[in-house]
Formats: C-alpha cells, structure tokens, sequence
C-alpha cells in the first residue's frame, strides 16, 4: 500500500477538515451558495464531510436578481437532490426596505448591495460562522486572508488584526455579534478546481461550457446582453460562441470565447490561458487596485 | 503529482518578494492582467522596468509603505509538483509572521543577500526554523551579480552558514547561488554561475522528499466531530469524523481513547461515503468502533500499542504573540487541535535570544514576539507528543479568554 497522497487528495481532505471544524466549534453556521463552480465544490466536499449525516448548516444564498436563469435553475435541482435546506434572501427585498438606491450606469451591478442582504441574513438566523468558496489565488488581498477570518458586528474584516493561524489548528471563538468566514478552499487555485471537478464528475450549470450567446464586447470583454444592461446604439452586439469562468451576476461577469464543450477541453484552454481568472471576467475588479479589499473591509464576502 | 509549502525568509531588500515574482514569473503562473497591473504600479519608477516584488505585496498599506506586513500565501505549479508559499516578512518585529508561515511549511528558503553575507537576522530566521522543525533548508544566496557571481564570496557564506547549522542542529541544509533579478539559477541554471554543480532552485523545490516528512509510524487521531444521523434506518450509526495526524489505522486495530483511556476496537473506516481496510496520514476519516463507548469531540484516538502522553503539566517554547504582556498567573485557553482546555502558565523559565540562542533566566516582563519557555497547568489531561516527535501533535495555541485572540504558539517539550 502506498501512503502517498495525490495533490487533490490533500487538498480535499484539508477542506473537509476546516468544513468539519466549522461544525464542531459553531451553534448557527451556514454555507454561502452562489451557485458557481466553487460553492458547487464546497457542496461536494460538505457531502463527504458530513454523509451520511446531514449537513450541520443551511445553504445560503444571496440572491441579487441579477443571477443566469441556468445558475438558479441548477441551484433547486442540487438542492432538491441534495435534500438539504435552502434559504434565499433578495437584495430587492433590502433595497427596497432599506431604500437602497439602484446603482446605475451601463453595467449597474448590485455587488456591492448584496453586503446589506448577506448581513441582514446574518443578524436574521444569527449565523456565526460563513462558509465561503474564496480561494486566496483570486486576488491579492485574499491571499493574505485566514482560514477562519474573524468579522466584526459590521461584518468587516480587518486585515491588520487578523489572528496568526498556526498548523492546522483554527482558532473560531468569537464574541457575540461577531461572526467567522471560513474559507475550507483557501489554498486550490482555479486549476485545481477543474481538475478536482473532473475527477469527481461533478455537475455544473450550463453556462460553464461553451455555447451560443448574444454579447456586447466592452473594453476587450464580452457581457452577455440581458435586460439588466443598458444597450447605446453604438454597441457592437453580436451571437459570438462563449463560456463562463465564474459566475456572478449577469451585469459583472464577462465570457470568453471559447468551443470547450467538455471539461477536458476546458482544462486545457485554462491551462494555455494567460489572463487570470477575475481579470479576464470580473468587470468589478479593474475599478481600484484595491477594489478587492476595499469591499471586504465593508463585510463583502 | 504532490504538495510542497514552503516559507521564505530574508531581512527587508534581500529579495524576497522578487524571488517569489520571478518564480512565479518564470515557471509561467503570472497571468498578463496581473503583470499589466503591476506594470501600472511600476509606472512611478524610474527604470521603467516591472517590479515582480509587487505581485506578492498585497495589501494597499503594504503597497503604500512598500513593505510586507503579513503571511501572504502564493501559489504556482509545474508538472511534477503543486506549490503553495508563504510569503512572511524579515522585520524584527514580525516574528510571528514566521512563525505562522513556518508552523505548516516543509521547506524554508532563506535568504543571504551576498555582499554581507550570514547577518544577525539569518541566524534568526534559522533558529526559529529549527524552533518549528522546518524539515528542510535551503539557503538561497542572492544578488550574486552585484559580487560578480565570485565563486569565493559565496563558498565564505557557506562555510559561515554551516556554523550556524550546526550550532542548531540543522541536518538538512542545501545551498545555492542566485540572482533572483536575473533570474540566474531560479527556474533554470546560469551561465555565469556555471561553477556551481547543484540544480537550479525550482529543481531543488521539485525534487525534494516530502513524504519522509510524514510520519507513519505512531497512530493519532483528534475527533472532530461525531456524526449521528438522525433517521430511522441509520438509527445505530456513529460515526468519530477527524483527519488522521500521523500514522496509519486499519480495521480491527485496538484502539485507546485519550485522556479517558477507555479502549475499543477499529469496526470500520470510511472515506468519502466508501468502506476502507487501512487509511493513513493526512486523511480525513470516518472511524467506527465495535463497543459504544463516550467519545466527543476533542478526544484523541490512539492505537493502544503506540499511546502519546497525557499530562496536565506541561513544558513549552512558546512564541508570544499578543500585544498585551504575558503575565505569569494568567489564565488563557490552551487548544490542540480540536481539544480546548482552561490552563494557567505557572512559570518563565527563561527567554531565548532568537539572535544568539543565549537563555536568560526567569525574564519579567515578556512581550510580542519574545520566545520564552514556560511551564502550563491545564484544568484536564492533554494528550500530545513532544513536538520534536511529532509537529502535528506536539504545537498548540494559547488563546486569551477575554479577547479570544490567538496570543501564543507553544511547542510542547
Ligand atoms: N542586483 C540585484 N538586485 C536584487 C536582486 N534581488 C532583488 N534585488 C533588488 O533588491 C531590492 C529589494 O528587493 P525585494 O524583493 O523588494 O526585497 P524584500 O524586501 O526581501 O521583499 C529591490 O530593489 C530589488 O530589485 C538580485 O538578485 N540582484
């Protein structure tokens, strides 16, 4: 017998050891579903973790009205499957009780709104731990993020104050109103998602692979049109074949053109690929350097 | 294909940051938005050339007082290994950034910069790497064209490191001329440094044995969690979820839970929803015994024939890392993996000058960044292992029962 372990091994049995520590240390956890590829692996590595018990969290997520009907639609079919409890909370709902204003522009995204919705359903369970797919090779800021990162009561992070997490041992007690994001897939990179994806055959929603889809291009990058976008008469549209990379809101997350239609060929065009994951498809990050850790220091995800 | 995480060490301008960058840079894990990004930022230099130190410095206040103020974690990969860095920076004050970054690194690079040699904080660096039992060294000597890439400076820094290896007990050390600007002797050898007969540095990190790292020989096993569905037709299912820290259990192993010492034997193991005969280190299991009998989370299951110790006194080195002074009498939260105990540090023993190894006796007043070794009373049994044996059972936390900060990393003796 060999007493090696694969890469993806490893990696898997570090997530499923922070997952089951987020159970054993928290009364009201819960997992923030966004319906993309990751939150999709959290849900596989939450199955192994747990079976055949149930999961000791809802799955939450946060919805902004701006989702792909095939993300939502590819949400109630897991959970259905999964038989697991669900809770959706709208950021409508808060814009309109909180008289939130409607971003505008040409791609108003509610990104940022969606921080009022996730702490509004923090307070409204008092949840004390967030299990979140952030993976620390996104972006710059989340790379020096904890495992187990500790939120104040108005859900910012302070990347000053972090405590040092040592060995693999996490340090989760809080005080009251204070909650923890835990991140069981700090360390996969994207590849390291796909590769994982294949080798446990796990679905995903549609929109991953390559299809026929009207878009804008803007700036080097194409958005799918929607009516969450606003089209100028001197848009260039055109039905171009694309897949997605990340899937957020309609309004933020680009395509790229692409014929992959299995995940072999995906995986090889990542692998040639030379834009990173959120510069190719996250129209918010360009905005500031900082965009990033400015929007965690104000509770985002 | 397998994981390697190692740490970087250097004093502020070794070339710590542009080592990391050309790494990354070279072995092709740099991605154009992120170098057009950094190229932006660049902009304000005068040689107009991309600084590769800006891909590892993440955050804005770092970026504004162009320092690193924290474990960055990076990561890269070629065909035979995945890669994982952390990124911790050389100040003084930041002691417990290397610590942190070293408490789960196989490797530690550690940095010379070659015009002055083996300097105070190389010895630093170094201790606190045989401190955490860092399996492997390397010590990568950089800015080698500033010193004409001489073959002589750099055999005078080696022969001046292996002192310090040797006062530290340090057994594996392997060295390597760079230019980490240059990308001399990083992903592939330079032709200037042609005299030096080892691999280049990415060859190093690829070939390096990870696996005798692991050990395989005494069993341990902290229970994180107990699954206990609640459904009819699962009505006698009990299932101990944890990972296995080292060692190997099998199916009909006797086992003895620690600290109660009540004793069973192995039913089944399961990973992933399937019936295993043997699972090993690192693996996150589902154990089942024969007898029903009280187990929780933050009991260890031992195999009875190899059993760590359990003691409610216990002898550390322990790093401070707490803003507020420790003080001798205080109460804090002791927690080993997923055990949690009340314990009261009854003794200073003395402080370690993590430059000369010296010890000073009964120290007062103890602060952040000080390593000091104390004696620990906790209010119940704690099993563990000397961490010279085994890291994964022998490193814990103190925890402040007020703030719940992570105030301290102790190495059990
Ligand atoms: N000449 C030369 N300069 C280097 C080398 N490596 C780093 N530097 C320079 O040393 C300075 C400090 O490097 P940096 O990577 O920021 O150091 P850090 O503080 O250790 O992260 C920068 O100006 C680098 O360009 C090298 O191999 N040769």
């Amino acid at each position: 017998m060999s007493y090696r372990l694969d890469y993806l091994d490893q990696l898997e049995s570090e997530a499923i050891h922070i997952l089951r520590e987020v159970a054993g240390q928290f009364e009201r956890p819960a997992l923030l579903f966004s319906g993309g590829k990751d939150s999709i692996t959290l849900v596989h590595l939450a199955l192994k973790a747990f079976r055949p018990g149930k999961f000791p969290f809802p799955l939450v997520h946060v919805d902004t009205g701006h989702n792909f009907p095939e993300a939502l639609e590819f949400r109630d079919k897991l959970v259905e499957q999964l038989g697991e409890k669900l809770i959706v909370r709208n950021v409508e709902d808060t814009m309109r009780k909180r008289h939130l204003a409607e971003p505008k522009g040409k791609f108003a995204s509610r990104n940022s709104l969606q921080t009022y919705t996730l702490l509004d359903v923090i307070e409204e369970f008092q949840f004390d731990a967030c299990i979140g797919g952030g993976r620390r090779d996104e972006e710059k800021a989340r790379a020096k993020e904890r495992i187990f990162s500790v939120r104040d009561e108005f859900g910012q992070w302070n990347p000053k104050l972090q405590r040092p997490e040592l060995w693999t041992i996490y340090n989760g007690r809080i005080d009251k109103g204070e909650n923890v994001r835990a991140f069981p897939i700090s360390n996969w990179t994207e590849l390291d998602i796909w590769n994982y994806i294949r080798r446990e055959k796990i679905d995903l929603p549609s929109i991953y692979f390559a299809h026929e889809r009207e878009v804008l291009e803007h700036e080097g990058q194409l958005v799918a049109t929607s009516r969450f976008i606003q089209l100028d008469p001197s848009d260039k549209v055109s039905v171009k074949r694309v897949r997605y990379r990340t899937v957020g809101d309609m309004t933020c997350t680009a395509a790229v053109e692409s014929s992959a239609t299995g995940i072999d060929a995906i995986i090889n065009e990542i692998t040639a690929t030379k834009t990173s994951e959120r510069g190719e498809t996250r129209i918010d990050d360009r905005v500031s350097e900082a965009a990033m850790e400015d929007r965690k220091k104000n509770g985002y995800f | 294909m397998d994981l390697l995480r190692f740490i970087t060490a250097g004093s502020v301008d070794d070339g710590k940051s542009t080592l990391i960058g050309r790494l990354l840079y070279d072995s092709k894990n740099i991605m154009i938005d992120q170098l057009e990004a950094i190229g932006r930022q660049s902009k304000n230099r005068e040689d107009g050339e991309i600084d590769l130190a800006l891909l590892t410095d993440g955050l804005r206040a770092e970026r504004e007082q162009g320092i690193t103020i924290d474990v960055a974690y990076k990561y890269f990969s070629t065909p035979k290994r995945k890669f994982i860095i952390a990124d911790a920076p050389g100040h003084i004050q930041y002691t417990r950034n290397m610590v942190t970054g070293a408490s789960n690194s196989d490797l530690v690079i550690i940095l010379v910069d070659a015009r002055h040699g083996v300097v105070e904080q190389t010895r630093r660096h170094s201790i606190i790497a045989s401190l955490l039992n860092i399996p492997h060294v390397v010590v990568a000597i950089n800015k080698m064209d500033l010193v004409g890439y001489s073959r002589n400076v750099y055999n005078d820094i080696v022969i001046d490191y292996a002192e310090v290896a040797k006062t530290l007990g340090l057994s594996d050390v392997t060295y390597i001329p760079i230019s980490a600007l240059n990308g001399a002797n990083i992903v592939d050898r330079s032709e200037e440094l042609s005299w030096y007969d080892g691999g280049s540095l990415l060859e190093i990190l690829e070939n390096v044995e990870v696996q005798n790292s692991v050990n395989l020989t005494d069993a341990r096993f902290y229970v994180q969690y107990v699954i206990r569905p609640q459904v009819e037709e699962l009505h006698d299912y009990r299932g101990y979820a944890g990972k296995i820290l080292s060692g190997t259990y099998r199916k009909g192993d006797k086992i003895t839970v620690l600290p109660s010492g009540l004793e069973s034997t192995i039913a089944s193991i399961e990973i992933a929803g399937k019936e295993v005969e043997e699972a090993f280190a690192q693996q996150s299991i589902i154990l089942h015994l024969k007898d029903d009998i009280d187990i929780s989370r933050g009991d260890l299951i031992a195999l009875s024939g190899s059993q760590p110790q359990v003691e409610q006194d216990l002898e550390a080195l322990l790093c401070w890392m707490g803003n507020k002074p420790l003080v001798i009498g205080n109460r804090y939260l002791l927690q080993i993996h997923s055990r949690l105990v009340k314990a009261v540090v009854k003794d200073i023993d003395y402080r370690l000058d993590v430059n000369t190894l010296q010890k000073e006796p009964s120290p007062t007043m103890i602060g952040l960044n000080d390593i000091v070794k104390i004696s620990l009373k906790t209010a119940s049994p704690v099993p563990f292992d000397s961490y010279n044996k085994l890291r994964t059972t022998g490193g814990a936390i103190l925890i402040d029962e007020t703030s719940n900060v992570t105030v301290g990393a102790c190495m059990i003796q």
